[in-house]
């Protein structure tokens, strides 16, 4: 028993990290048919990533793609596929950057602006989600589909149409919103990360969306695991026939699954607006929706498996940088890492569930055998009496 | 005539004790290519009287121009729902497409820079996508992954890829960079003879066009102008509609790719093999996809571009759905999808693009009348609805905004698939992960 348990654990925690030495493996291959020296990239890599301020700079990064991992991870958990996280934080970040430099919002005290500006890019986030969640209850139509179209929507359609609209200055050739006042900036938290180490240099500010980001995953966490309804999540996502047999009413729940994870995925744009550019611009940073899918197959839709991904996307992602100065290989070689880990990551997982499925039928074999061989002589007593 | 009139079919009297057959039924009824050509005719007509009422500038809905834009606009789409209609007659779904897309337009680029040839261009970009295909079947087939995350992780992984062979390949190459290929030409172009032939040769669909008949000039003209510089490209992609439609349902490895899709079990007992089937269709699918990408590096752009395939093989898959999973209709769908590229991409003064709004209505309204003679009240309000707002901003507007015709594309997809996703049957084990013997 014990030693089930222990293999159980070992299969877990193994399969996430043969994927990552399964990546560096086929990096390694690819950075020395291309010429270089995978020892002393990885090394520079990690060296690199050892200073405070890439510490800083990864926990910035791995912020947003926490947020989106776990808008996509609310999906997952029901079978829902809601590939555009994407869109859905484009557009939510540029309605709360618009609206919170607006009107009456601007004058508003420190907090109250800021909750003001989460609140928006929450409800613009779950609207945005809630189209795919309303079109695939009443007309039928895949998310998959629905979502991707809804992104290019957002991006081509609302985005560019609005963004003229509420342009700051009409002359410039990068429009974008107002920028915010200090009193819709998040503040950072530089002095408490200095408690514990040294002085942050280089003008590098550790983002305070990053307790929204806790807050998220812990309330995620609470939500899926120790609420009824996040316990009808898990079962609508598990086995929908069953779930519906036990009174779970499948179309609510897919809507709320839906605007759940948009009014996340709503989110993932905050580092930008509340820390670090203060406005929605053209240039406004993409890809976090996709990258944030990745992250949680990584992390299995578990909130601190989901987390763990972010922070090794986080690193791979600042640390590259350093290649480049060193020139000990090219940067790109981490996209391929992020690529090849998510692919080897979801057959890792698979390959194991097959082995725990297998073991299981083993066991109950075992323990079904074990009750035939005890009952035998009493049958064979039995039939001779 | 009279023959007609005084023996009328059964079936053409309401009173014969049989229901009374709709004019849509009896348009199904018809043969394949009589059918096409009674579509786009309605198509081109109903153009042509939007042109009429919009008034100047709205030329660019017919001009000839146009449909050779429309072709080359619909063929990625149109290769990559093919890809799609592989995959997921062998029970795969394959969203990954985008990816492979992605893999075709860098490995066409590519072969037809290294080998001079756009020939060894069109193969590279086959093979790349292919590859992509071959992931793809490895982790749905032999691994048993989630058709959709194993897609999404090649979707990742292949701009990844890309960019980063561009640093090697491209970036160390005359007039490449880390985003960019060197130029890449597409296949030789052709016109098609006596019918549409220029400088000076016989061009009987463009006299027809100068005369400015209503409708036949439109219908001339929008021939003349898909059958001028037609890409040798071009014109396989569009073979490959008949030729996926008779390799799938006319010949023994189609019906057995078929079977995987609708009843696998069942095909096992019967001996075929499944996985090596599942295997044919996904590679395939992948290759298709790679010829989509390529047709973009190669017809489209000249030369690869980072982020090119724009969704594209997205949008192969809504046509997929729209075509009900049926090579003829997948190619329905990627002219109905493509058509909206083109005037983003011609539409300079947004006037086409206003006058499309229009048929758009009008499309609406006519599904609006389908609904109510159906007695569908659900699909009467939406169509209602959307036909009246549609109308209105039409009527308000003198040109439309700059971002609409971005956005049509995509926003047609969204608006299609409200009415049809219910009408539409999807191979029985599409999607469904298969373990032999299981």
């Amino acid at each position: 028993m014990n030693q089930s348990t222990l293999r159980r654990a070992a299969l877990g925690v193994g399969a996430p990290v043969a994927a990552v030495a399964f990546a560096v493996a086929l990096s390694s291959i690819v950075l020395i048919v291309s010429g270089n020296n995978p020892i002393t990239a990885f090394a520079d890599m990690i060296e690199y990533a050892s200073r405070l301020e890439t510490i800083v700079d990864i926990l910035n990064e791995a912020t947003p793609l926490y947020l989106a991992g776990i808008a996509a991870a609310i999906g997952f958990r029901m079978n829902l596929f809601n590939i555009g996280v994407e869109g859905q934080y484009l557009i939510a970040a540029f309605f709360a950057a618009a609206i919170g430099s607006a009107g009456f919002v601007v004058d508003l005290p420190g907090p109250l602006h800021v909750a003001v500006i989460l609140l928006v890019a929450m409800s613009v986030g779950a609207a945005w989600a809630g189209v795919a969640g309303a079109l695939k209850v009443t007309r039928g139509i895949n998310e998959v589909i629905s979502t991707i179209m809804l992104n290019f929507i957002a991006v081509g359609g609302v985005i560019a149409w609005l963004l003229v609209e509420f342009q700051d200055d009409s002359g410039a050739t990068n429009s974008g919103t107002t920028p915010l006042p200090e009193s819709g900036r998040m503040p950072s938290l530089n002095g408490i990360l200095e408690i514990v180490t040294r002085e942050i240099s280089k003008g590098r500010e550790l983002t305070g969306v990053l307790v929204v980001a806790l807050v998220v995953g812990v309330g995620y966490h609470l939500f899926i695991n120790r609420t009824r309804i996040g316990f009808d999540f898990r079962a609508s996502g598990f086995n929908p026939l069953a779930a519906r047999a036990g009174g779970v009413p499948p179309k609510r729940m897919i809507m709320y699954a839906m605007l759940l994870s948009g009014a996340v995925a709503g989110l993932v744009g905050m580092f930008e607006v509340l820390s670090d550019k203060g406005q929605y611009s053209q240039s406004f940073v993409r890809g976090i929706g996709f990258n944030g899918i990745a992250v949680a197959l990584i992390g299995r839709n578990n909130a601190v498996g989901v987390a763990v991904g972010a922070l090794l996307f986080g690193f791979l992602s600042s640390s590259s940088g350093i290649l480049q100065i060193t020139g000990s290989a090219t940067p790109e070689i981490v996209e391929i890492m992020k690529g090849i880990i998510v692919l080897s990551a979801v057959v890792a997982y698979e390959v194991v569930r097959r082995i725990r499925t297998r073991d299981e039928a083993r066991t109950a074999a075992e323990a079904t055998q074990r009750s035939d061989t005890d009952s035998a002589p009493l049958d064979g007593s039995e039939v001779t009496a | 005539m009279t023959d007609l009139l005084t023996t009328p079919r059964p079936a053409d009297t309401p009173d014969a004790g049989q229901p009374k057959k709709t004019l849509l039924e009896r348009y199904v009824a018809l043969s394949a290519p009589i059918r096409w050509m009674t579509a786009a005719a309605l198509g081109i007509l109903l153009l042509s009287i939007v042109q009429e009422i919009s008034g100047e500038g709205s030329s660019v809905l017919t001009e000839p121009g146009t449909s050779g834009a429309m072709l080359r606009f619909a063929v990625p789409i149109l290769l990559a729902g093919l890809g799609g209609l592989f995959s997921e007659r062998a029970g795969i779904v394959n969203i990954g497409l985008e990816g492979m897309m992605i893999m075709g337009t860098w490995f066409g680029a590519w072969g037809t820079v290294n080998f001079g040839s756009p020939w060894a261009g069109l193969i590279c970009a086959a093979v790349g996508g292919a590859l992509g295909g071959l992931l793809h079947a490895v982790a749905t087939v032999s691994f048993g992954v989630d058709h959709i995350i194993s897609g999404v992780a090649i979707n990742i992984l292949a701009p990844g890829l890309t960019r980063f062979l561009s640093d090697q390949v491209f970036s160390r190459w005359d007039g490449g960079s880390i985003t960019q290929s060197p130029r890449a030409v597409g296949l030789p172009k052709i016109d098609v003879p006596l019918l549409a032939g220029r400088g000076g040769s016989t061009n009987w669909l463009g006299s027809i066009d100068d005369r400015n008949w209503f409708f036949v000039s439109d219908v001339a003209g929008f021939l003349e102008g898909a059958m001028q510089g037609l890409s040798l490209f071009t014109i396989i992609a569009f073979l490959l509609v008949p030729a996926s439609g008779f390799v799938l349902w006319k010949t023994r490895i189609g019906l057995r790719i078929r079977i995987c899709g609708e009843r696998p079990e069942a095909g096992e007992s019967l001996g075929v093999n499944i996985y090596l089937h599942k295997y044919i269709g996904v590679i395939t699918s992948g290759a298709f996809a790679g010829l989509a990408g390529g047709f973009i590096a190669m017809e489209l752009a000249g030369l690869y571009r980072e982020g090119q395939t724009l969704g594209r093989g997205y949008i192969g898959l809504a046509a997929l759905i729209f075509g009900n999973w049926r090579p003829g209709g997948v190619a329905l769908g990627s002219l109905l999808f493509g058509y909206p590229f083109v005037l983003a991409l011609r539409d300079s003064t947004g006037l086409g693009t206003r006058a499309l709004l229009l048929v758009i209505a009008i499309a609406l309204v006519g599904m609006l009348v389908y609904s109510l003679v159906k007695q569908n009240k659900t699909d009467s309000a939406i169509a209602g609805v959307l036909a009246a707002g549609v109308f209105v901003w039409w009527s308000l507007s003198s040109t439309a905004p700059n971002w609409l015709p971005n956005t049509m594309p995509y926003a047609t997809v969204l608006l299609v698939l409200v009415f049809m996703s219910q009408r539409l049957r999807m191979p029985a084990a599409d999607g469904q992960i298969y373990r032999k013997g299981g």
